[in-house]
């Protein structure tokens, strides 16, 4: 057995910024275990049998909504879908009313994703049931990280002196911070690459390296993850067109062959072809983009698990 | 814990395994659809072992499966620490299969109630059969056992401790008490 921790400390998962590496290692290995249920004839255990979970979706998002749906039901949770448009949030209600109100019906766990940084931490520190992160604006999106790591460790063999190079939006990106948390924990080495107008200043604080060109963040990577250009969160223009960015930071094959052999390219989806990444290496041998969508619900599955047991008392 | 008592040593702890593995295929009259299913985590040794001792009697290779119980058990969420979750896998379809159960102890019944929820979702078998090397008594569930290594009167406050080779490094049956 790889990991050390038997259980998570927390009732909640708010960022993998509060977690050990040892827990990191055990919802890795934990998740292992999830993924033969997927593919057995009949997708469905009864281990959360009678727990209700509310999914609380305060901002659009499809892939990662459908994969915590799959994975309640995969572990035979009551699910109950909310989302912003069509509730009571429309008629001005607070999060912290939403909140009690669906309280009030004893959910055991809530998912939330909302476009405030901290709202699944005040959720938490509110209510008694467990509160699970799918993304508060650009600050933490914890599952896609541990998904991450996931594919990382079943392409790679490990996590450790792995070399990742993430190139994108750094700056509006939640995914890129839980990564950064999760691969310095695990002593991987993270290079980041972006215009210099979406990288936020002074990250390298984190414990990462900055470059400003692809070919630069490419060299020598084992691991090439590709960040959507959010057109969405772009306030102002940080860079002159599409087709530029292209040209300047999108990933092709012909640049590709800069990384190490046997490189992966990850991309958390969705993709924007021809911006960010083009369709011949998002659809070429290097891609495990699908196996990153496959992996999230394994690993969602096992922090469902974690969450839904005994807690170890925090000491 | 301390030991109370050394109940098997290697050498009969061999031999009750070996006497188990005669005694399904004589049952079964033979081998022909039996799938030796081994429950973690110490059936699974003690599974591998049955099936090498009917290789060497009959000189067939009967299939093995590994089967986890943990998403079945009825007190997942009163335990603390989680158990660790880990794959279960069948090399064959269970498909109107014999299946034999194997467990090291069988006490309370749960863990085989949990089993046999786990075995159907992957299928109907023809038959399940439950071999376990120890029945310590204290059942809470209407379930036996259709081979019995060794059957050993215990008291609710004594613990059992099957130690194999594999897992353990040594071959012994352990009487502790709490």
């Amino acid at each position: 057995m790889r990991s050390q921790a038997t259980a998570l400390r927390s009732k909640d998962l708010l960022g993998i910024e509060q977690l050990t590496p040892e827990e990191i290692s055990l919802i890795l290995d934990t998740a292992e275990g999830f993924r033969e249920v997927s593919e057995r004839p009949i997708k469905k255990v009864p281990t959360l049998r009678g727990q209700l979970v509310i999914n609380l979706f305060m901002e659009a998002s499809t892939r990662t909504r459908v994969s915590f749906e799959i994975a309640e039901k995969r572990l035979s949770a009551d699910t109950l879908n909310f989302s912003a448009s069509g509730s009571s949030v429309e008629k001005g209600e607070t999060l912290i009313d939403t909140a009690e109100n669906l309280m009030a019906m004893q959910p055991d766990m809530i998912v939330i994703r909302h476009k405030h940084p901290g709202s699944p931490k005040m959720l938490a520190d509110l209510l008694p049931a467990s509160i699970i992160n799918a993304g508060d604006g650009a600050h933490e999106h914890p599952t896609q990280a541990l998904l991450d790591a996931f594919t990382i460790r079943e392409r790679l063999g490990r996590l450790s002196g792995v070399n990742v190079s993430i190139i994108g939006d750094i700056a509006h990106s939640r995914v890129v911070r839980s990564n950064i948390h999760l691969l310095t924990k695990m002593k991987a080495n993270v290079t980041l690459a972006s215009p210099p107008t979406l990288m936020p200043a002074e990250i390298e604080k984190m414990g990462v390296r900055v470059v400003h060109s692809l070919d630069e963040a490419l060299e020598g990577a084992d691991v090439v993850m590709m960040l959507r250009i959010q057109l969405e969160r772009q306030s102002k223009m940080t860079f002159p067109s599409l087709r530029e960015y292209f040209n300047t930071f999108g990933l092709t094959p012909e640049r590709l062959r800069r990384a190490n052999g046997g490189a992966i390219v990850m991309h958390p989806g969705p993709m924007n072809r021809g911006v960010e990444i083009s369709s011949d290496v998002a659809d070429g041998p290097c891609s495990v983009i699908l196996d990153q969508v496959t992996n999230g619900v394994a690993v969602r599955m096992a922090v469902l698990y974690l969450l839904a047991g005994g807690h170890l008392q925090e000491s | 814990m301390k030991m109370k008592k050394r109940l098997l040593d290697g050498a009969r702890l061999a031999r009750t395994i070996r006497r188990l593995a005669i005694e399904i295929v004589e049952r079964n009259k033979g081998t022909e659809n039996l799938v030796i299913t081994g429950i973690r985590s110490r059936g699974v040794p003690i599974a591998e072992r049955i099936v090498k001792h009917i290789q060497e009697a009959e000189g067939v290779e009967v299939p093995l499966g590994i089967l986890d119980i943990t998403l079945y058990r009825d007190d997942l969420t009163t335990v603390a620490p989680q158990p660790l979750v880990k794959p279960s896998h069948f090399p064959c379809a269970i498909e109107n299969k014999t299946v034999i159960l194997i467990d090291d102890v069988l006490y309370t019944g749960r863990t085989v109630r949990a089993a046999l929820d786990a075995l159907i979702d992957y299928g109907r078998p023809r038959a399940i059969q439950l071999a376990a090397l120890i029945d310590r008594g204290h059942r809470e569930l209407p379930i036996h056992a259709d081979f019995t290594g060794q059957v050993i009167p215990t008291d609710r406050s004594e613990v059992i401790k099957v130690k194999l080779q594999e897992t353990d490094g040594e071959d012994e049956v352990l009487l502790m008490e709490k």
